[in-house]
Order: C-alpha cells, then structure tokens, then sequence
C-alpha cells in the first residue's frame, strides 16, 4: 500500500496511455498534465472532466459550488476528496452520481460521454456507479427489512431470470453480515451502526456496479468500528475491482485507505497527489492547516493547552497560523482561501491559480508554493539547486 | 515547545492536586433503563470525581452509558430511566456545603441548575431553539438563573458572544443563519452565562469538521483558564482527549474500565480495551502503524455476561476473566496511584498472547 507513487517512467508511460485513452477528447485542463497516483492500479472507469456546479441561491446570486474540477478514478483503486463542509465534495460526487445536472463540463463512464436525461439512461447508468450514504440511519427505510433493501436493487438491476434469494445471501456474505438469513429478516432499527452501514454497502453492491461513490461513510460510526468498515471497504474494493471515490473530512483515513488525495476548498480542488506524499507533506496552505487541525495524540497538548510559557504561541507543526475565525468567507476574486491564508499577497487576492504541477503526479493551485513548501518546489526545478 | 522535542511531559497547568477536594463526585452511581425485557444496566456503580479547574474526559463508544452516567448524575434523566443507587456530591465554591444532587427536592436543584452545572448538548441544531434569535435564547437563560435588570442582561449577552469570538451584529440571527461552528460556539456561550463551575460537554464537536473542532476545543481550553470552571468532556474520540484532557476515564457497557492522566493513557494504556481504542484511529504523524481497531460489538446490557464485559472482544482474554471483580485497582507498574484499570491481568506492556492474536482489520469478525 505504501509502494503506490509511481515511479517516475511509469507514470509519464501512463500519462501517455491516458492521453490516447481519452483520444480527441484531449483533457486540456488541469488534469492532462498530472497522472492520478490512482492510475497504476487498473484501467480507467470514470472520468470528469472540467465538471462545474452553480447552484442559484436567490437575490440573484450565484453560488458556485463545484468549479472546474477534473479527476479520473481507476478501477481497484481509491482517490479521496478531502475538504471541510461546504467544500464542495459532496456536490462532485453528486455529480458523478448522476443526481446533480452539471453546470458545465462533461463525465465520462469506460470512455464514453455520459447523458443522463431519462429514466432508463439514469438506471443503467446507477448500475454501473453507486452511492453509499454518510449516515445508515437515514439512508435505510424503517418499515422495510433488510431483506428488502437487498432485494429491489438485485431484481432492478439484475434482471429476470436469476435466484433472487441466493444473490441476497451472496450479498450479505461479502459484507460479513452472517447468518445471512438471520440478519434479512430483521428491520434497520434493530441494527447496530456498523450493521446498518454494511446493509448499505450491500445494497450498493446489489447492482455489481464497477464505481463505488462513498460519502462519509465511516463518520457517524463510532471511532473504534470505523477502520473496520474501512477495511471491509478495502477488501470490497480489491475483489471487485471497483473504482473508489472517498469523500471525508478526516485526512488521516486517506492517508491509510486511498491512493489519491484530492483536497477541496470552496469548490475547487486545491491540491492533488499521492496520499502518503500531500499527508505527509501537505503542499498547499489549506491542506497544511487540514493537516495540523488533526488530533495529534503523540503531540499531547501541545497546541490546545497554552502553558505559561507559550502564551500566543501557534501550532508548531510548520503550518503558520491560519485564520479560523474567517471560516464563512470565500474570497470572490483570487485564490478562494486567501483571505484565511498567512501566505497571501496582492496576486492571491486578485488571480485564482490553477493547479500547478509539483511532480508528475503531484499539484498544487497556490501562488506562493514558493514559501509554502520551498523543499517540495525547489526538488521539481531539478538538481542545480544551492540553499 | 523547543527545549522538549519529542515525548516531552506534559505541563499541566491546573493539576488534580490529590490534597483538592472534588468539585463533583460521583460514588457507585447506577442508573438502569426499565424495558418489558428486563432492565438495561446502562451504568454499573461508577465513581468519578472532577477536581475543580480540570478537564475529565469520558470516552467509550455509543452505548456504553457516557451520557446516561452524567445525565444521571445531573438528574436529567427521565423514565423509563431510574437511578438505583449512589450518590453525586457537589461542593461549589457558592454552596456553603457540599450537597448531594441525588437528594436534593427539585426546588432546591432548580437553583443549581445551570447556575452551577451547565451543559452544551451534543447537536447544537437540535439544541437551540429555531424560532428565537440568539439574543433572546441567551437572555432567557439569564433571566431565568440569575436575577439582574435587563440592561445588564443584554449586555451580559452581549459580552458573552465576545467571550466566544462571535460578532456583537450576530445577536439577532437565528440559529439557520448561523454555521455548525459559530452554534456549537453559541451552545458554550449559553453554558458560561451564569458563569457555572462545571461545565459538561457532550460529544460538542462531533458534528464539525477537523479545522473548526481544533478552533472550538483551544477556545474552550483558553475559556477555562480565564473562568476557572471544570469539564467533564464526552466523546468516542480518544485522539481528541489526549490532547484536551487531564484525565481520562474510559467506558465500556456502563463500567469504568481505565482512569488515568492524558500522559498515562497514551504512553501506557492499561486495559486491553484502551489499547484498541487507541488502535482504533489512523494517525496523520509519523510511520503507519498497521491498526486493528476493536473486532466485534460491545454485549447486550440486558444480559451481560459474567465477569469482564469486554471479554467477548478481548485479544487477551482467559477464562479467568469471566469471574473477574470489575474493580479499579491501580497500575501495578505505573508510578501513578492515580492510574487505575479494571483488568488484574494484563499491564501496559503485556504482549498479546500469540494463540489469541487479534484478527487482523482484514478480517473483521462479523
């Protein structure tokens, strides 16, 4: 798991193969000149391409919830968004569910332009990509059993013609629910959290989709069932090949569970690459604040509890002191997150930069990458370089 | 910060000095759920106590009776909850002696409430009320504990968003114009109002993203140094009590099973239960640890099983356990008598035994 950024001949290899996968279509925005650290896994499932969301809010405002995102996910493969609510990751995913029309841009399933306009283009493009809920108690109906809740995506999606109660039994078992006869008859309020998710990823499993969208779905579990779930997720993901996007607020369970990070502030995705590496070491001044807002348990009260010593003192994590108090203001022009950036300048505040490469599979849309990760920057200008 | 790098101890500023009489205490306090199955022992005869100043956190996952054990300590319960025995002392520095809250007549409780133990409830959507702006909320709470004029009431409201970092123009909002952060900072506002010397916190960040949750809890910890209340801090998030908390009580299926300093419980967690709870959370710093989490669902509390409740999900669990006495008793290697753990057997640094290695989070148990 760790071994997942590509080495450097492969990834340039795989930026080509994308980019003739993809042929005509030429993805010229911000993701033809990265390689997802996803893509080595397996083939490509989905693409989004540019894909925006504005949402009309009334008074003649406009929000825009989503802009100009463009990622990819590969089959047997995990990318994560990564962002605070509001972000915007919620809205990506609805997109690539099918539930959100797109402002602008265009979602590719296996290659081909997707069009979701009637009934019967939606159901079979829900076969191929499904949704799992942050939270199973809202996401299951109370009056219907499991064995409900199993059944209607297997004969929907499914068809005629095949042993409905073996596939539900077979469904139930991959999610470790056993005995599965016991657990079909019993109503969601008589399950635990965990249960009641695990009948979730059964249900989404039910339809044999090859793209998995997973909202939150570890958040409303309790801490100590979580990485459970994550790793029921894992194996899920490896023997079904399917293509996994992760959306949660918590970087920490990226960094273990997906390939890819994507981190997403105010509807734009502000840094991008391998999940050891951006956890590790965050490039953009978003994700590093993300980053020392963790729990940090081997760092007891350090930052929360101010001895007399410390008196103003800020996070010593690297991260400068980033203006929390600000959380509800978006920048409208520039760079979204400079008004909460201890980095900006005048050009933050007057350009929005796009993602920039670091690396072949690593970016970030910041001005100031210069001062914000000078050891990242100066290893991509190449080997001449003297501190 | 730089003198100590690394594992430096942790300065405490307001310690549980032992000699401190306890502002709260909590003794074998029980509280059952009466159900036509039979009674749900939701807290067993736990003792806690909080010295005034300090910061108790009570950890346990859902349904391990947390909230039932301080809600019941506060009498907020209601059936068919009933509390079965024990007792809660409270010794504030405004009462002339120590009373006991489990016998006071509920006029007498009425002038405790709030006024001297406050709580921030869990969900701050749900917790205020819709249809009032946050001014008049505020001002209900003070008009009903404290007994002022009215200008000094809305400046007391006023000051009170100050206190928390809220602009004075938000007093006439309500609470949808409000976001997640900026209620659950309101909640504490309305919990300070009285200016109360225990304040509890149910699970008051759960619902917030890491960055705002960082920001509320130094908030809290900045508030109590300046006010000097004491709190019991609820939540299923260990990593978030390392950090905030002096001590540390862990909850398991309505038992105290480990009580300790933060240090304590980090450094050498006792109980095998502590151990999977922090197991259980992926850590951004430093090399990945492969985690294990807690296999397994905590044991109906209609009918626990004998002995050790854990035991059905214990890596170290022998048949000893199943007449085991749950009662705290310190840590034989700790240098803490403080640090006290509900299993005899096992000691921080006891290795699983290999026969019974706990299954991988690859292969989660059903």
């Amino acid at each position: 798991m760790s071994e997942h950024s590509a080495s450097n001949g492969r990834a340039s290899n795989g930026g080509a193969s994308n980019g003739g996968a993809s042929n005509g279509g030429a993805s010229n925005g911000q993701a033809g000149t990265l390689t997802s650290a996803a893509a080595t896994r397996g083939e490509l499932a989905v693409e989004a391409i540019s894909v925006s969301k504005d949402f009309k809010i009334g008074h003649g405002q406009t929000l825009h919830a989503v802009r100009d995102v463009s990622f990819n996910l590969y089959r047997g493969a995990v990318v994560a968004l990564v962002g605070e609510s509001g972000s915007g990751k919620s809205t990506a995913a609805r997109m690539l569910a099918g539930q959100e029309r797109l402002t602008s841009g265009e979602i590719k399933l296996d290659g081909k332009p997707v069009h979701v306009t009637g009934r019967g283009d939606f159901r079979h493009y829900k076969s191929q990509v499904q949704y799992v809920f942050q939270d199973p108690f809202a996401s299951l109906n109370p009056v219907h059993t499991v064995r409900y809740h199993l059944e209607r995506p297997v004969k929907l999606h499914q068809g005629r013609g095949i042993d409905v109660d073996a596939e539900v039994t077979a469904l139930m078992e991959q999610v470790r629910l056993t005995p599965a006869r016991q657990f079909l008859a019993k109503y969601p309020h008589e399950l635990s959290g965990g249960q009641r998710q695990r009948v979730s990823f059964a249900r989404a499993l039910a339809a044999k989709p090859s793209v998995l969208l997973a909202d939150e779905p570890v958040s409303m579990l309790d801490v100590s069932i979580r990485l459970e779930m994550l790793a029921l997720l894992d194996d899920l993901r490896k023997r079904f090949s399917l293509a996994m996007l992760y959306i949660t607020h918590d970087i920490a369970s990226a960094r273990y569970f997906a390939d890819e990070v994507l981190v997403m502030y105010a509807g734009e995705i502000v840094e991008r690459g391998p999940a050891e590496e951006v956890t590790q070491q965050p490039a953009h001044p978003y994700t590093q604040l993300l980053v020392a807002s963790a729990p940090d348990p081997d760092n007891l009260g350090s930052t929360l509890r101010r001895g007399p010593g410390r008196a103003g003192g800020s996070a010593g994590n690297g991260a400068g002191p980033a203006k929390p108090h600000q959380a509800t203001q978006v920048a409208t022009t520039g760079c979204p997150f400079s008004p909460r950036c201890p980095l900006a300048e005048d050009r933050c505040r007057a350009e929005d930069p796009a993602l920039m490469p670091i690396t072949d599979t690593r970016g970030a849309a910041c001005w100031r990458l210069d001062a914000a990760a000078p050891e990242l920057v100066s290893g991509r200008s190449g080997g001449d370089v003297t501190p | 910060m730089t003198a100590n790098p690394g594992q430096a101890p942790v300065p405490v500023a307001t310690p549980s000095a032992p000699g401190q009489d306890p502002v709260l205490d909590i003794r074998d306090l029980s509280v059952v759920y009466r159900t036509p199955g039979g009674d749900v022992r939701a807290v067993d005869s736990v003792n806690l106590s909080l010295a005034p100043g300090e910061v108790v956190g009570l950890a346990g996952e859902s349904g391990s009776g947390k909230s039932t054990l301080v809600y019941g300590a506060t009498r907020l319960l209601r059936a068919p909850a009933l509390i079965t025995g024990g007792s809660v002392t409270y010794a504030g520095r405004r009462v002339t002696k120590p009373v006991d809250l489990l016998r006071l007549r509920s006029d007498q409780l009425q002038h405790l409430r709030w006024r001297e133990i406050a709580i921030v409830f869990q969900s701050a959507m749900n917790a205020l009320n819709p249809v009032l702006n946050v001014r008049d909320q505020l001002l209900d709470v003070i008009h009903a504990h404290l007994r002022i004029p009215r200008d000094e009431a809305r400046e007391r409201a006023a000051s009170l968003l100050d206190l928390v970092g809220i602009p004075r123009g938000r007093l006439r909002s309500y609470p949808h114009e409000l976001s997640g952060g900026m209620r659950q900072r309101v909640m504490i506002a309305m919990a300070l109002a009285t200016d109360p010397e225990v304040v509890i916190m149910d699970e008051p960040t759960t619902a917030l993203d890491v960055v705002v949750q960082r920001d509320i809890l130094s908030q809290i910890v900045e508030l109590k140094e300046q006010l000097g209340f004491s709190v019991v801090f609820i939540t299923h998030d260990l990593s978030l009590l390392l950090e905030l908390a002096d001590r540390i009580a862990v909850m398991y299926s309505g038992q105290l099973l480990e009580i300790g300093t933060a240090a304590e419980i980090h450094r050498e967690p006792s109980h095998p239960y502590t151990k999977g709870l922090l197991n259980s959370f992926p850590s951004l710093r430093g090399p990945r640890r492969d985690l294990a989490g807690i296999p397994g669902s905590p044991p109906d509390l209609r009918n626990p099983p004998p002995g050790c409740p854990f035991l059905p999900r214990c890596a170290y669990g022998t048949s000893a356990c199943e007449d085991v006495d749950m009662q705290l008793l310190p840590v034989a290697t700790s240098r803490d008598p403080e640090h006290v753990t509900a299993c005899p057997f096992v000691l921080p640094g006891t290795p699983v035994p290999a026969a019974k290695q706990p299954k991988t989070a690859e292969e989660p148990g059903a």
